[in-house]
């Protein structure tokens, strides 16, 4: 009953099923009611991830090893964890930037290059033409298979049918032309394919719907359910192993790991996944339904393979019938005709999906960044001048995909029949891991550089076409087995499938593990080794920063030239046609609030950078940059043009907050140093006026005994009384100039360190009480009252005596000076502190004045000088004391009294260094002394 | 002839001593101001023919006091000799500038100093 | 979420796989593979909880 005809009428009819959920899918949003707008669909539009290597290879894969096509789906659903942070980041990048492929977006990070796109497109369209021949072969060789019904006979090698008889290639054709039809429609890219989007998430309710009725049909219709399957498994000692894959396999959990990894990469590189999860995203808030629904899907798409594997070996135990192949072939050897229809038309659904996605979003790329940017760069082709470029664009895209289906029919040709689907899979899924450096290191690291990336991608590529590209070719009979067995020219350690002498992996884990050094290892080293240019350094920060607003047409700022609104428009309408161009522009009029085109509008930067972005949706944006390049002139920025801008505009918060800091760190150094400037000018004026002052001081007292030695040496007449009384006043004035002498003296040893000092314990009461009784004639000269409070003993210190009588007929003597001229009254007192004797010495006098605390006790000062205009002293005294006290260890202080006058005070520690017990058994000592 | 009168100005009472001392033995009548203020209000009561002034004094230094002196309406007549423990040129000039007719640095010569007020006071 | 990345490391790597690597079976079905699809399905329900709950 199933004839050939049945099977392709079915077939077809599925197909326009599908191109007519398209095309309403399309009205739909052409009347702006959009379809696709929902997160369900998002969510099953990801399930494209699911091809025919899930529909039939999974069951081919557990039928060897159990579990061990699980990581497959189960990397994804690990990485899916962190879409909320990567996606999510990709998908704002891309919607700001119009990015409309996986090549455009590294293009678009590392400065819009062109040869990085380019580099990007040709791994891609190798890495994935594996891919595509996998689904040829399913869809062919399942056909095949069907055909044969109720027999169950194995297809024919392939390369004993001449391709003309062979239904892969009239699958092929049939595909490119159903692609055509679904993408090439519009050109618009960066807009959805909603229409494609839809039919996508049908096919994949299709599929899933389809495996899991096959499911339901052998562990229940056929078998008693799962206990009954796994029980025969158990029993059977060649399915057992099945059950606990694991045993006694070294590799065997690296394998999974590797696996894991690489599918990890592979959801978020393969070129369909990244063109569903990003490019067709409509709403960022789609993303967290897809999340946990998404790797739902993929659970229960995966439930039945274990039992369906085990059911086919259990029922075709002879090993005649390809494992792959157990999920049509069950159905079909229990005669099941509808089952085993809906399970091919599941299987098509896969496998249409998988090639109409990958190849529309790889016509995309060839179109944008492989061949537009080479023809724009040909100026004999004139093509920038050329009026209408769409029918171009699409052409290119039409072929691009009829290229990219026939080379998977040559490789299906060529090595097809070597492997299983999923290694077929597995090598597509190593080469897109490539991206993962370039694309994951560019949207969180800025120092990437394109020759960074570049490096990597060349480097990585080369392992992977090297382990795993070649081999496929060898084992096929293209090349030498010599190459796999012994390596190239007999070397060894470059045997392909074992690099290095490295052995005991399996090929895949072995590729990647080499090619993801080689990868990351030339996209850190070159990118570090490296500077960036402007332009790079621009897109690295709006690519790695794009969660921090810029201000409205942020990225225009980096742009400096002139254009004319109408060159602008002639190019855009070039690329999308007037309309569209039409569009754009009246789009961006009202925004900025002019009537265009009744209004002029404004080629400012920022209308050229929109512009440039929107032709980056048509055409790429490595391709616009050199349209919009051809349409105006632009003045190149310099990097530190644009750097400067880029710290303007988007670390402003971090960069003027540091701004501020330094700011104020210079408002607190100019301060410092103009204190430091005042501090040294004053001292300056102290030192000149110190000259002046000793110079005075020198000489009063000499003028006076010059004066009275004159007089007489020349006056014998002069009486006994006044000779006596001038002799007296000369002995008087040599006193005060020895006295001026020695401190002078006195001072430059202090300052020089040079002095010698008498250290012995000292009762500092005796001290004040011996000083106070030198002083008591001065006191009762000038009637001053002097009141004292000292204690009846205080520990003694260790100390230089005849210092501190120096100090304290210092402080004494300037008390005298400056106490109340009539009533004068002086207060002494002495205590004991914490660890140190504290003395101090208060007048009645005026005071010290305010802000003249610290300069008192500085060379030179003078008091007096502020207070009489006459100084009063050589203004040596205080300094003199102040270095005493602080050689001790103590301090030297003063502060005005409330009620007028000064107190100088000065402390000395009990014990210097000492721990505070020795103090205080130093006191108890010295008090019974 | 009535004797000339001397002021003297400063505040170093050893000092004073001795020139009250010298100029009294020279025939000039002598009176003393302790301070600057006190000086001006000595020029008004004493009148006298010359004033030697110190510098450096509590509450009106030299330099001041010459300045107002020679503000007054009959400034020109009284004469005016400086006599300082500053002896930098800048001082000397700043004090002549000011008016001073003489810039004696300390200490002096008892002879000299006499000498040079006799001539200013056209005695001998 | 990156916790959850990283507890799937955890529940999908060597040692714990090993631990389930047994012949024994739950229910009739074997450990290893009832093992997987339980912490596989906990997993996804963990981060519908999480993104769901985020707002």
């Amino acid at each position: 009953m199933l004839r050939g005809w049945v099977i392709v009428v079915v077939s077809f009819a599925y197909l326009g099923l599908l191109f007519a959920i398209a095309y309403y899918a399309d009205k739909r949003a052409d009347q702006g009611r959009s379809l696709i707008a929902n997160p369900y669909v998002y969510a099953l539009s990801l399930a494209v991830y699911a091809t025919a290597w899930t529909f039939y290879g999974s069951v081919g894969r557990a039928a060897v090893d159990g579990v061990g096509f699980l990581p497959i789906y189960i990397g994804p659903t690990l990485m899916i964890a962190l879409w909320w942070i990567v996606v999510r980041k990709m998908l704002r990048i891309t919607k700001e930037n119009r990015i409309t492929s996986l090549a455009d977006f590294v293009a678009a990070r590392y400065g819009k290059s062109a040869l990085l796109g380019g580099v990007v497109t040709v791994i891609v369209v190798i890495g994935i033409v594996p891919y595509i021949s996998l689904q040829l072969k399913a869809i062919s060789s399942t056909f095949t298979i069907l055909l044969q019904y109720p027999e169950i006979v194995m297809p024919a090698k392939v390369g004993a049918v001449p391709p003309l008889q062979d239904t892969a290639l009239w699958v092929a054709i049939i595909l490119a032309a159903f692609t055509i039809l679904f993408g090439t429609r519009h050109l618009y890219s960066a807009e959805h394919h909603e229409g494609m989007v839809a039919a996508i998430a049908f096919e994949s309710l299709v599929k899933l719907l389809a495996f899991l009725a096959v499911g339901v049909f052998v562990t229940f219709g056929i078998y008693d359910g799962f206990g009954d399957i796994f029980a025969r498994a158990a029993a059977d000692p060649k399915l057992a192993p099945l059950l606990t894959p694991f045993e006694g396999v070294a590799g065997s959990y690296a394998s999974w790991v590797w696996l894991t990894v690489l599918s990890m990469l592979a959801i978020l590189f393969l070129p369909r996944q990244f063109q569903m999860t990003v490019i067709e995203n409509t709403d960022e808030r789609h993303l967290a339904k897809a999340i946990w629904l998404f790797p739902l899907y993929m659970l229960a798409i995966n439930l039945f393979v274990l039992p369906i594997a085990i059911g086919g070996r259990l029922h075709f135990p002879d090993g005649t019938v390809d494992a792959d192949t157990f999920v049509l072939t069950i159905p079909m050897a229990e005669r099941q005709e509808l089952l085993a229809l809906l399970v091919f038309i599941g299987g098509l659904s896969a496998a249409t999906g998988m090639v109409i996605v990958e190849t529309i979003a790889l016509s995309t790329m060839v179109c944008n960044d492989l061949v537009m940017p080479v023809l724009l760069r040909l100026r004999a082709l004139r093509l920038a001048e050329r009026a209408d470029l769409t029918g171009l664009l699409l052409g290119i895209r039409r072929w691009a995909i009829v290229l990219v289906i026939l080379l998977g029919y040559l490789y299906f040709r060529i090595a097809g029949e070597a492997y299983a689907l999923v290694s077929i899979g597995l090598i597509s899924f190593a080469a897109v891991a490539q991206f993962a450096p370039a694309a994951l290191g560019g949207i969180f690291w800025k120092g990437g550089t394109r020759r960074g990336a570049l490096a990597g991608l060349l480097a990585g590529f080369a392992v992977w076409f090297y382990t795993l590209l070649l081999p496929a070719f060898a084992r096929s009979g293209w090349l030498p087995v010599s190459l796999l067995e012994e390596g190239p020219f007999g070397l060894a350690l470059l045997k392909p499938l074992a690099l290095f002498g490295l052995t005991g992996l399996d090929q895949i884990t072995h590729a990647m593990l080499w090619s993801m050094i080689a990868n990351v290892g030339a996209y850190v080293g070159v990118s570090l080794a490296g500077t960036q240019s402007a332009e790079e350094h621009r897109q690295a920060s709006l690519f790695v920063d794009v969660f921090r607003r810029l201000p409205e047409g942020g990225g225009a700022r980096f742009w400096r030239g002139t254009a004319s609104a109408q060159d602008l428009h002639n190019v855009l309408a070039r690329f999308v046609g007037a309309e569209a161009a039409d569009a754009a522009f009246r789009a961006y009029a009202a925004r900025k609030g002019v009537r265009w085109p009744d209004e002029p509008l404004a080629a400012d930067a920022e209308f050229v950078h929109y512009v440039e972005t929107v032709l980056a949706g048509a055409i790429g944006a490595a391709s616009a940059r050199i349209m919009v390049g051809s349409a105006v002139k632009e003045e190149a920025l310099t990097l530190e043009e644009v750097r400067q801008i880029l710290d303007e505009a988007s670390q402003v918060v971090i960069y003027s907050h540091r701004l501020e800091q330094k700011s104020r760190e210079l408002e607190k150094a100019t301060a410092e140093l103009r204190a430091a400037n005042e501090r040294l000018k004053e001292l300056d004026r102290l030192k000149d006026d110190f000259l002046s002052t000793v110079t005075h001081e020198l000489r009063t007292p000499l003028t006076s005994i010059r004066a009275f030695s004159e007089i007489l040496h020349q006056d014998p007449k002069v009486d006994l009384a006044q000779r006596r009384k001038f002799l007296g006043i000369i002995a008087k004035e040599t006193e005060r100039l020895t006295r001026l002498i020695n401190q002078v003296l006195d001072l430059a040893k202090i300052e020089s360190g040079r002095a010698d000092w008498h250290e012995s314990d000292v009762d500092l009461r005796e001290v004040v009480s011996d000083t106070l009784t030198a002083m008591g004639q001065v006191f009762q000269d000038k009637n001053i009252r002097v009141e004292t409070r000292l204690p009846e003993v205080v520990p003694r210190v260790r100390a230089d005596l005849d210092r501190l009588i120096q100090v304290m007929l210092n402080l004494l003597s300037n008390a005298v000076k400056f106490c109340h001229p009539t009533e004068g009254r002086i207060e002494v007192a002495l205590a004991v502190e914490d660890a140190a004797l504290r003395v101090e010495v208060c007048d009645n006098g005026p005071g010290v004045r305010p802000g003249d605390e610290r300069i008192i006790f500085d060379k030179f000062a003078q008091a007096g000088d502020a207070l009489t205009g006459k100084p009063q002293g050589s203004g040596l005294g205080l300094y003199i004391s102040r270095h005493i006290v602080e050689h001790h260890g103590g301090r030297l202080g003063v502060r005005n009294r409330p009620g007028g006058g000064a107190c100088f005070w000065f402390t000395l520690p009990l014990a210097r260094g000492a721990p505070l017990a020795e103090v205080t058994h130093g006191e108890e000592e010295s008090a019974h002394r | 002839m009535a004797k000339k009168k001397v002021l003297i100005v400063d505040d170093e009472p050893n000092i004073v001593t001795a020139l009250e001392y010298l100029l009294a033995r020279s025939g000039y009548e002598v009176a003393v101001a302790e301070d600057g203020e006190a000086a001006l209000a000595a020029v008004e009561r004493e009148r006298p023919d010359l004033v030697l002034l110190d510098i450096m004094m509590p509450r009106l230094n030299g330099y001041e006091v010459c300045r107002r002196l020679r503000e007054r309406p009959d400034g020109g007549a009284i004469k005016i000799v400086i006599l300082s423990a500053k002896g930098r040129d800048v001082d000397v000039t700043k004090g002549l500038s000011l008016g001073a007719d003489l810039y004696v640095t300390k200490p002096f010569s008892s002879t000299e100093l006499i000498a040079r007020i006799g001539a200013l006071l056209g005695d001998r | 979420m990156i916790a959850l990345c990283m507890l799937g490391c955890v529940l999908f790597n060597f040692p714990v796989l090993a631990l389930f690597n047994v012949p024994a079976t739950l229910f009739g079905v074997p450990l290893l593979y009832a093992y997987i699809f339980l912490a596989w399905g906990l997993l996804i329900a963990l981060m519908a909880w999480v993104i769901e709950r985020r707002d």
